[in-house]
C-alpha cells in the first residue's frame, strides 16, 4: 500500500526579551543554577505577574509578518499539571484565545515549487525550569532560571507531507523569527524548539490517521531522523496489522529512534481556565500600525527586491536572504561596490562562502567586511584589478593585509593598462617566439592563445586582458 | 491607653503623652495576659515591635509622623512579612519564614505602623468561624463559646478584646465583614483592585481584598488611606489614587438613599437581627438619609456561584504548595507522586482539601461549562443587579450576616450551613464593590453587624455614612466583658 | 448529583492530595452536598451571558522590559526543605 505521511509541528521560540515574561528576572542563558529566578519565577505564596511589554510586540510582529489576525483581544490561562519545574503547579498560557491566529507562510521546495503552510494559531506562554538529572544521590536537582523566560508556541496546520517539508518550514520560521529580531534561534541553548505531530493514512484517504507527538527534536537534522523513523514505524505497525497508539515519544539522539515518554499521560485534564491574576491583553490598532512601522523588510519581500533590483535569480536571491544578517551583508557588498549586483552575489555565494564555510564561520564573523569586499569589487568593475588577481587579493583581505586598495598598491597587482607598455611586452614576446608566429601565420591560429598566456606571464597576470587581445590581434598581423 | 483609638492614640504619640514604646508594651503585655484565652495571635513579634516602635518614636520627634506612625496593629497572617513567620493558618506554611514583604506590609511599614504580631485565622482563609486552623480556633471577645467569624476572626477579635487599634484583614466572600460583625467593631472591604494583592497569600484571586479593622469608621478611614494605592506589581491594582477618605468623614448625610435589599431580609435571619438592623436604620432615618426599598433578584444565586469560582480559583492557586521550594514536605518520600500526595494531603487541612477538590472536579473536563462558566454567567446577572439598584439609590443597607456569633462546633460539620453564614457578603465580592460592616446593637448579648455596600471606588461616601451613624451611636465603644 | 468513591479518587489524584481511605466516604458526602447546592445556579437562564471573569472588566497593563530582580536565591532557599549546589531537589523523575 502506499502511504501519505501527515505532519504538523509546534515550535516553541524563545523571545528575545531582557526580562521574564511575567518579572522582572533576567532571561540571560547559562547563569548559577536559580539565581534568575525571582520570588514571582518561585511561585512563593502571595506573588502576582505583570506581562511584559515587549513580548506583546514581538508576538504581534510574528503575527504580521505571517498573515496571520493579531487578536484585538487575548487571554491568558492556566495549564494545571504538577510537574517539579512547573514551580506554580501550573504554566501561564494561552488556550482559547490566542494572541496571533490563521496565518500561513510560503515554503520553496525548489527552483520552482512553493507550499503554503497553514499557520492555526501563535500564543505567548512561560517556559518551565529545567530538571537535572545527574545524579544527586539517586534525586534529581531542579534549577528554575528558564521558569518565565517568554515562549511563542507557533502551531502550523498538519500540511506537511514529509519530513523535507518539515525542515523547510522549520528553517522558514527560524529565519523568520531571527529577521524579526525575536528570537535568537539558538537550537543547542533551547531558543527554538519543535515538537512534531506525526501520522500516516493510505493514499487517497481523506482522514487522518492517529498521530503521535514528537518532543524534545532540537536540531534540524534530528527533527528529519524522528520524523522519518516515526513514519517507518508507524507504517511497520500498520502493515502488520496493528494501530497506532496515540501517545507522546521521545526522540533519542542517541539511538535515532523515538520511544513513548515513560510518564503516565491518563491525567492529561489540565483544566485549562482564564487566569485570574491577569487581565485581557487588549492590541489597539495604533500599537498594531505602531509594530508595522517597526518591521524589518520581510524575507520574501527582500528576495523579490533582489531579484527585481539586481537581476538575481529567484535561487540566489534566496540564498542571499536566507538569513537577516546574510542579506545586510550582501546589500553593504553591493553599496560599497558601487551598484554591482551581479558581481557581488557571485562573490558572496562563491569565494566568501567558500572560505567561510572551511573555517566554520557564520557571516557575521566574516574576517572581510562587507565595505571591504566591495571595495575590491569596485576594483575589478573599473578595471584596476582582472577577475583572476581579485582572487589573491581577497586572500590577502581575508589574511587582514589592508583593504583592497592598499593591497593591489603594495603588492603591485595594478593592472596593466598602458598600450605602449603591454606593446613592448607583445614585442618582445613575439620576437622570442619566431616558430609560433610562423604557425600561426600559416593558419594555426589556436597558437593565439599561446601569446596571450605568454604575456600574462611576462606580467604576472596584470596586463588587461581585453587590451592585451586587441593590440596582440593587430601586431601579429603586421 | 488600650481604650483610646487611633485618631486619639496618633495625637497622644504627637503631644508626647505617651511613647509608641510605651504603646506597643501596653500592647504587648495585653496580648501576653489575654490572647491565652482568645489565641488570637499565631505570632508575636515583641522584638521587631519595639524596634520599630523606638524607630517610629524617633520619626515623631523629628517631625516627619503620619497619622499612623507609632500605631501598634494586628496583621492578618495571610500578609507575606519578610523575615517573620507567615503560616495562612495551616500546617502546610508552619515553617515558612516569607522572604519578602507584601504590598500592604510595605505600606504600613512606610507609615511607621508598628507590627506587634501575626493574627490567626481559617486555614489559606477558607472558612466563616476561624475553627479551620491549623493553631486553633480563636473564640470571640462576647462569649468564650462562641466564634468570632472568619476567615479574619483573629484580627477582628484582637481590636474587639482592646489588644491592638487597628488591625488588617482579607475578604474573598466576607471575611473581614463577617467576623467584624460578629466581634463588634468596624471593618471595610474596599472595592476590588483598591488595594494591592501582592504578598497577600491568595485563596481566589478574583475575590480577595485586604481592608482594615478599627473599632470605629474614622479609624477604619485612616488605615485605608495607608493601605490603597496603585502596585505596579499586581496587574489587577486599579492605576488610580486613593480618595482622601477622612476629609467627608463629616459631611450631612441628610437625603442619603439607602436601599434595603428584600432579599436579605426574608427567611433565615435571625429575628434579633432584625430588630437591630431596623433601629440602626431608624437612626439613619432620623439622620436624614431617605430608605426605599430594592431588589437584587439575583440575590440566591450569590453563595452557590462562589463556591464554584471560588473553590475553582483557589484549587490551582494551592498547587504551587508542593513540598518543593517551601513549605511542609512530608518525611522520606517514596517517589515524586508521593512527595505530592503526602506533602499536601498531610499539609492542608479537612475544609482546604475539600475545597480544593471541588474546584478541580469544577474545573475538570466535561464540567468546565456546567460549573465554571455558569458560575461566572450568573456572577454577571450578580453585578447587574447591583449596577441597576445603585440607578437608584447611594448605599444599600442590610444585615451583615444572618445570625450573631454560633457557637463553636455548631456549624463545623455541615459545609453548606457554615458557608450560608456568608450569604449577604459574598454577592459584594462576585460584583467587586466595596462594603463596610459596622456594629448595629446586640442581640442575646452578642453584636449585631450593620452591613453598608457601596458603588465601585465608593469607599469614602461608605465611611460617611458610618462615621454619622457612630457619632449618634456608641455601639462601637461597648467593650466585651473582662477585656474593659 | 452524588460523588462516588471512585470518582473523589479521581480527584484527589488531579489535585495531588493523599486522602485516607477512611475519610473518603466523608468527602464524598460532603462534595456531595456542595454540588447538590451548586446546582442551584442552574434555576436561572444564563443563555447569552458573557461570563464574567474580574468584576471591574479591566484590560491587562504592561510592564516595561527592565531587569528588576536580583539574585536572592539564599534568601529563597533558605525555605526549602532541601537543596543541594543552588538546587531544588526532589524524589528522581523519570521522563
Amino acid at each position: 500500500m502506499d502511504w501519505e505521511t501527515v505532519i504538523g509541528l509546534e515550535i516553541h521560540a524563545q523571545l528575545a526579551t531582557r526580562s521574564k515574561i511575567f518579572s522582572g528576572a533576567s532571561t540571560r542563558y547559562g547563569a548559577e543554577p536559580n539565581t534568575q529566578a525571582c520570588a514571582v519565577d518561585l511561585g512563593l505564596p502571595g506573588v502576582l505577574p505583570v506581562l511584559n511589554e515587549e513580548v506583546v510586540r514581538m508576538a504581534v510582529k510574528f503575527g504580521l509578518a505571517t498573515h496571520s489576525t493579531v487578536a484585538p483581544r487575548s487571554v491568558f490561562a492556566r495549564k494545571n499539571y504538577f510537574y517539579p519545574d512547573l514551580p506554580k503547579g501550573y504554566q501561564i498560557s494561552q488556550y482559547e484565545l490566542p494572541i496571533v491566529h490563521d496565518g500561513y507562510l510560503d515554503i520553496e521546495l525548489d527552483e520552482d515549487t512553493v507550499k503554503r503552510i497553514g499557520i492555526t494559531r501563535a500564543h505567548l506562554e512561560e517556559d518551565a525550569g529545567k530538571s537535572l538529572h545527574e545524579d544527586f544521590h539517586g534525586m534529581t536537582g531542579i534549577d528554575l532560571n528558564r521558569a518565565g523566560t517568554p515562549l511563542l508556541e507557533i502551531v502550523s496546520e498538519p500540511d506537511m507531507r514529509s519530513a523535507k517539508e518539515a525542515i523547510a518550514y522549520m528553517k522558514k520560521i527560524h529565519s523568520l523569527v531571527r529577521y524579526l529580531g525575536i528570537c535568537d534561534g539558538n537550537m543547542q541553548e533551547g531558543s527554538f524548539r519543535c515538537d512534531a505531530n506525526v501520522s500516516v493514512r493510505p493514499k487517497g484517504q481523506e482522514a487522518f490517521g492517529t498521530r503521535t507527538e514528537l518532543k524534545n527534536i532540537n536540531s534540524f537534522r534530528f527533527v528529519e531522523q524522528a520524523i522519518n523513523y516515526e513514519v517507518e514505524r508507524q507504517i511497520a505497525v500498520l502493515e502488520s496489522g496493528g494501530t497506532v497508539v496515540q501517545e507522546t515519544r521521545l526522540f533519542d539522539a542517541d539511538r535515532h529512534e523515538t520511544r513513548p515518554m515513560r510518564t503516565k499521560e491518563e491525567a492529561n485534564d489540565y483544566r485549562y481556565f482564564p487566569d485570574p491574576d491577569l487581565l485581557p491583553v487588549e492590541i489597539d490598532q495604533a500599537f498594531i500600525a505602531e509594530v508595522t512601522l517597526s518591521l524589518p523588510e520581510l524575507p520574501d519581500v527582500k528576495k523579490q527586491r533582489f531579484m527585481d533590483d539586481f537581476g538575481l535569480s529567484a535561487y540566489d536571491a534566496g540564498v542571499l536572504t536566507a538569513t537577516r544578517e546574510l542579506g545586510d551583508y550582501f546589500e553593504t557588498v553591493v553599496e560599497s561596490s558601487g551598484g554591482q549586483g551581479k558581481l557581488s552575489a557571485n562573490w558572496v555565494m562563491g569565494e566568501l562562502s567558500g572560505a567561510l564555510n572551511k573555517a566554520g564561520l557564520e557571516i557575521d564573523a566574516s574576517p572581510v567586511s562587507a565595505g571591504a569586499l566591495g571595495g575590491m569589487l569596485r576594483r575589478i568593475e573599473d578595471g584596476t584589478i582582472s577577475g583572476k588577481i581579485a582572487k589573491q587579493v581577497f586572500e590577502a583581505l581575508w589574511a587582514g593585509e589592508g583593504t583592497a586598495d592598499e593591497i593591489i598598491e603594495s603588492q603591485g597587482l595594478k593592472q596593466i593598462t598602458d598600450s605602449s607598455a603591454i606593446e613592448g611586452i607583445i614585442r618582445e614576446v613575439l620576437e622570442n617566439s619566431p616558430t609560433q608566429v610562423e604557425q600561426y601565420r600559416n593558419g594555426q591560429e589556436k597558437v593565439f592563445g599561446y601569446f596571450v598566456g605568454q604575456v600574462m606571464k611576462a606580467t604576472q597576470g596584470k596586463a588587461n586582458p581585453k587590451q592585451v587581445n586587441e593590440l596582440l590581434k593587430k601586431m601579429i598581423n603586421d | 491607653m488600650h481604650h483610646k483609638t487611633l485618631v486619639e492614640l496618633s495625637a497622644g504619640l504627637r503631644q508626647g503623652e505617651y511613647s509608641s514604646e510605651e504603646l506597643t508594651r501596653t500592647c504587648l503585655d495585653r496580648v501576653a495576659l489575654l490572647d491565652k484565652q482568645l489565641n488570637s495571635f499565631i505570632t508575636v513579634t515583641e522584638e521587631l515591635a519595639l524596634q520599630a516602635a523606638r524607630e517610629a518614636d524617633a520619626r515623631i520627634r523629628s517631625g516627619e509622623a503620619g497619622p499612623l506612625t507609632g500605631i501598634p496593629y494586628a496583621h492578618k497572617d495571610i500578609f507575606c512579612t519578610r523575615g517573620v513567620k507567615t503560616s495562612c493558618g495551616s500546617r502546610m506554611l508552619d515553617n515558612f519564614i516569607a522572604p519578602y514583604d507584601a504590598t500592604v506590609t510595605q505600606r504600613l511599614n512606610d507609615a511607621g505602623a508598628v507590627m506587634i504580631g501575626k493574627t490567626n485565622m481559617d486555614e489559606f482563609a477558607m472558612g466563616s468561624s476561624n475553627e479551620t486552623s491549623f493553631y486553633g480556633l480563636v473564640t470571640n471577645p462576647w462569649d468564650s463559646e462562641t466564634v468570632p467569624g472568619g476567615s479574619s476572626g483573629g484580627s477582628a477579635a484582637a481590636v474587639a478584646a482592646r489588644l491592638v487599634p487597628v488591625s488588617t484583614g482579607t475578604d474573598t466572600g466576607g471575611s473581614i465583614r463577617q467576623p467584624a460583625a460578629l466581634c463588634g467593631i468596624t471593618g471595610l472591604k474596599p472595592t476590588y483592585g483598591r488595594v494591592s494583592r501582592y504578598g497577600m497569600i491568595a485563596f481566589a484571586s478574583s475575590l480577595d481584598q485586604a481592608g482594615p479593622f478599627a473599632r470605629t469608621a474614622e479609624d477604619v478611614a485612616l488605615m485605608l488611606g495607608a493601605m490603597a494605592g496603585f502596585d505596579p506589581r499586581d496587574s489587577t491594582s486599579v492605576e488610580r489614587p486613593p480618595d482622601d477618605y477622612t476629609g467627608g468623614l463629616n459631611k450631612s448625610i441628610k437625603g442619603l438613599k439607602i436601599g434595603l435589599p428584600e432579599q436579605y431580609f426574608g427567611e433565615g435571619l435571625d429575628s434579633g437581627v432584625t430588630a437591630a438592623v431596623e433601629a440602626a436604620l431608624d437612626e439613619y432615618r432620623k439622620l436624614g438619609a431617605v430608605i426605599t426599598e430594592i431588589s437584587l433578584p439575583n440575590s440566591q444565586l450569590a453563595v452557590p456561584a462562589y463556591y464554584v469560582v471560588a473553590p475553582a480559583e483557589c484549587s490551582s492557586n494551592l498547587s504551587r504548595f508542593d513540598g518543593v521550594r517551601f513549605g511542609y514536605r512530608a518525611e522520606v518520600p517514596a517517589d515524586l507522586e508521593d512527595l505530592y500526595k503526602r506533602s499536601r494531603g498531610e499539609g492542608f487541612g479537612a475544609e482546604v482539601k475539600r475545597r480544593i477538590m471541588i474546584g478541580t472536579y469544577a474545573l475538570s473536563a466535561g464540567y468546565y461549562d456546567a460549573y465554571y462558566l455558569k458560575a461566572q454567567q450568573v456572577r454577571r446577572l450578580i453585578r447587574e443587579d447591583f449596577m441597576r439598584a445603585f440607578e437608584q439609590v447611594d448605599v444599600i443597607m442590610g444585615p451583615t450576616s444572618p445570625s450573631a456569633a454560633f457557637r463553636v462546633g455548631e456549624k463545623s460539620d455541615d459545609p453548606v450551613t457554615m458557608y450560608l453564614s456568608d450569604i449577604y457578603t459574598i454577592a459584594v465580592n462576585l460584583a467587586g464593590l466595596p462594603g463596610m460592616s459596622i456594629p448595629a446593637g446586640f442581640t442575646a448579648d452578642m453584636p449585631v453587624g450593620l452591613q453598608l455596600i457601596g458603588n465601585y471606588f465608593e469607599e469614602a461616601h461608605l465611611l460617611n455614612a458610618a462615621h454619622r451613624y457612630q457619632q449618634v451611636t456608641d455601639w462601637h465603644n461597648r467593650v466585651p466583658q473582662g477585656y474593659e | 448529583m452524588a460523588l462516588e468513591a471512585q470518582e473523589v479518587e479521581r480527584i484527589a489524584h488531579l489535585a495531588r492530595l493523599g486522602i485516607d481511605p477512611d475519610d473518603i466516604p466523608d468527602y464524598a458526602r460532603n462534595l456531595s452536598d456542595i454540588l447538590a447546592f451548586v446546582e442551584l445556579l442552574n434555576s436561572v437562564d444564563t443563555c447569552g451571558v458573557e461570563p464574567l471573569a474580574h468584576p471591574l472588566e479591566a484590560v491587562q497593563r504592561l510592564r516595561p522590559d527592565v531587569v528588576t530582580e536580583a539574585d536572592e536565591r539564599e534568601n529563597f532557599q533558605s525555605n526549602a526543605p532541601l537543596t543541594e549546589a543552588g538546587l531544588y531537589l526532589v524524589p528522581k523523575v523519570i521522563e
